[in-house]
């Protein structure tokens, strides 16, 4: 077995966006935006010695300014903002933070209104029947979540679907229940719902708007993208119907929301559906990329990489246009703060999926996550039979980045925290081997995101000038 | 440091010995196909 201490590798990551040389210390977290000089001697510091480094780049800048340059590297490096060791991870981060569940994915119904070409839920049943969550069950649901909770005070409760409207009046009992149950258990219990907003009338925005803590309303962004995945039972376009719900429901939000898109091979230049969504009078948008069987026409390809790519850059390029114009909205995955953030605990944690989290199907069902529901491979109980034998509980708990070796030296490590475990799955046939094209497309919002931070800076500091 | 501007501190040092999983699970946000934590909000500096 190769130990931990063989595994850490001190890293950096350097890359240019437009006119801003960037340089990430993956262990620290350290970021700096830099000159030519440095992004320069970077390209050798660690495999050449002074001398060498200088004769290199002799021809390009002066040895004063080179040496200048190496003081500074060496001051970043010495006072553990380059190159940094990554001896803050242990073992007890990685693999020792015990079997409590504190999120649930609540399937309230296995049944949908629309017909989305793209879902993963096989249209909303999950490979199974029709069918809604009882609210015997959902209580039964809640229950378990605060019986498996341990110490952990703040709990997520997710209505998800098929489409949770359709069984809403299960949604706004099992809220009840939930808020009575939680004080009896010492806990705090924030819901969360995803809806393709059909059924959003302004009866079910309100009590939406005053008991959930987040929303999830899903719309892909200009009409004719939208409506060519997104469709009724009778083959009708949904555009029209939810973005006059949407609209209403977040004139009057007072938490928090996201319009939620997904891209497919065919709308590659989504960065337009976000800027639909943004002028609409959405502010907070995220757009993702479809995961779903390559041999799909929609499927996104390795050879659509560097496109998507490029689209990222027009996003970018959108965004800070939107900022510097005072209309500044938030894109989900570009959301990165690099004042704190997460800690490093949760950086090593990943999603939590078969963990700290589950998803229960309305059968009682109960599985690591919801992209796993309807495969009885990774069914780990029921609740109405009270059984639940967490057998995947070790290979999910191992599935970290450093025992997954293609995260081990990857730079983007702690901010992705290896990937989604579901994609891993269905595109390799195992959890710890990542969906390559994914990782490429994280890394690139990651970039994105960076750079944008990086460029406001810079603007900041021209104005102050 | 002339050609260096640092634009983000070694923060991953200075919050290793935290870890209380207070914070929002990824999946429960506004992903539930792909993972982020990167954009996550500690739990230690959101205020309910």
């Amino acid at each position: 077995m190769v130990s931990l201490e063989i595994k850490r590798k001190k890293m950096i990551h350097k890359y240019q966006y437009k006119d801003q040389s960037i340089v990430l210390d993956i262990n620290s977290g350290a970021i700096h935006v830099v000159g030519d000089i440095i992004y320069d001697i970077l390209d050798h510091y660690k495999e050449r010695a002074a001398e060498e480094i200088y004769e290199i780049l002799g021809s390009k800048y002066s040895r004063a300014d080179l040496e200048e340059a190496m003081t500074d590297i060496a001051y970043l490096e010495e006072n553990g903002m380059l190159y940094a060791d990554d001896s803050q991870v242990t073992m007890d981060m990685l693999e020792g933070r015990g079997a409590v569940i504190k999120a649930m994915c609540l399937h309230v119904a296995h049944d949908c209104n629309m017909t989305c070409k793209y879902c993963f839920g096989d249209k909303g049943a999950f490979e199974g029947v029709r069918s809604l969550l009882s609210l015997e069950t959902g209580k039964k649901a809640i229950d378990f979540l605060l019986q498996h909770s341990g110490s952990r005070r703040n709990l997520e409760i997710d209505f998800f679907g098929g489409e949770p409207l359709m069984n809403f009046e299960v949604v706004k009992a099992l809220v009840s229940y939930g808020r009575e149950a939680e004080n009896s258990y010492g806990k705090n219990i924030r819901f969360t719902i995803t809806t393709n907003g059909l059924l959003l009338d302004d009866a079910k925005a309100a009590y939406i708007n005053e008991n959930m803590d987040n929303v999830i309303l899903s719309i892909d962004g200009r009409p004719q993208v939208n409506d060519n995945m997104r469709r009724t039972v009778n083959d009708k376009g949904t555009y029209d119907i939810i973005t006059n719900n949407y609209l209403k429901f977040v004139e009057k939000r007072k938490g928090t929301y996201y319009v939620r898109g997904t891209f497919t091979r065919e709308n590659l230049d989504f960065s337009e559906d976000v800027k639909h969504l943004v002028d609409q009078g959405f502010k907070n948008v995220s757009v993702e990329p479809v995961v779903t069987d390559p041999s799909m026409s929609y499927a996104l390809l390795e050879e659509d990489r560097d496109r998507i790519c490029e689209e990222y850059d027009r996003l970018t390029d959108l965004y800070l246009a939107y900022a510097k114009e005072g209309r500044k909205f938030e894109f989900f995955h570009y959301n990165v703060d690099l004042n704190q953030g997460p800690c490093v605990v949760k950086r090593v944690s990943g999603c939590g999926a078969g963990t700290e989290y589950v998803a229960v199907s309305p059968e009682g069902d109960i599985y690591p996550c919801h992209q796993f529901v309807g495969n009885p491979e990774f069914k780990l109980g029921n609740l109405n039979a009270g059984e639940f034998k967490n057998s995947w509980y070790d290979t999910f708990n191992r599935a970290h980045i450093y025992n997954k070796e293609k995260c081990r030296t990857c730079w983007a490590k702690f901010y992705c925290s290896g990937g989604c475990h579901a994609n891993a799955y269905n595109m390799n046939n195992d959890i710890m081997k990542p969906y390559e094209l994914g990782c490429d497309l994280e890394k690139k919002r990651i970039e994105c995101a960076i750079a944008i931070k990086a460029i406001l800076a810079a603007d900041e500091e021209t104005e102050i000038k | 440091m002339k050609n260096i501007k640092t634009i983000a501190k070694p923060t991953l040092k200075n919050t290793a010995s935290k870890g209380c999983g207070e914070c929002q699970t990824s999946c429960q946000s506004a992903c539930k196909t792909s993972c982020t934590v990167a954009n996550q909000e500690c739990e230690n500096t959101r205020r309910r």
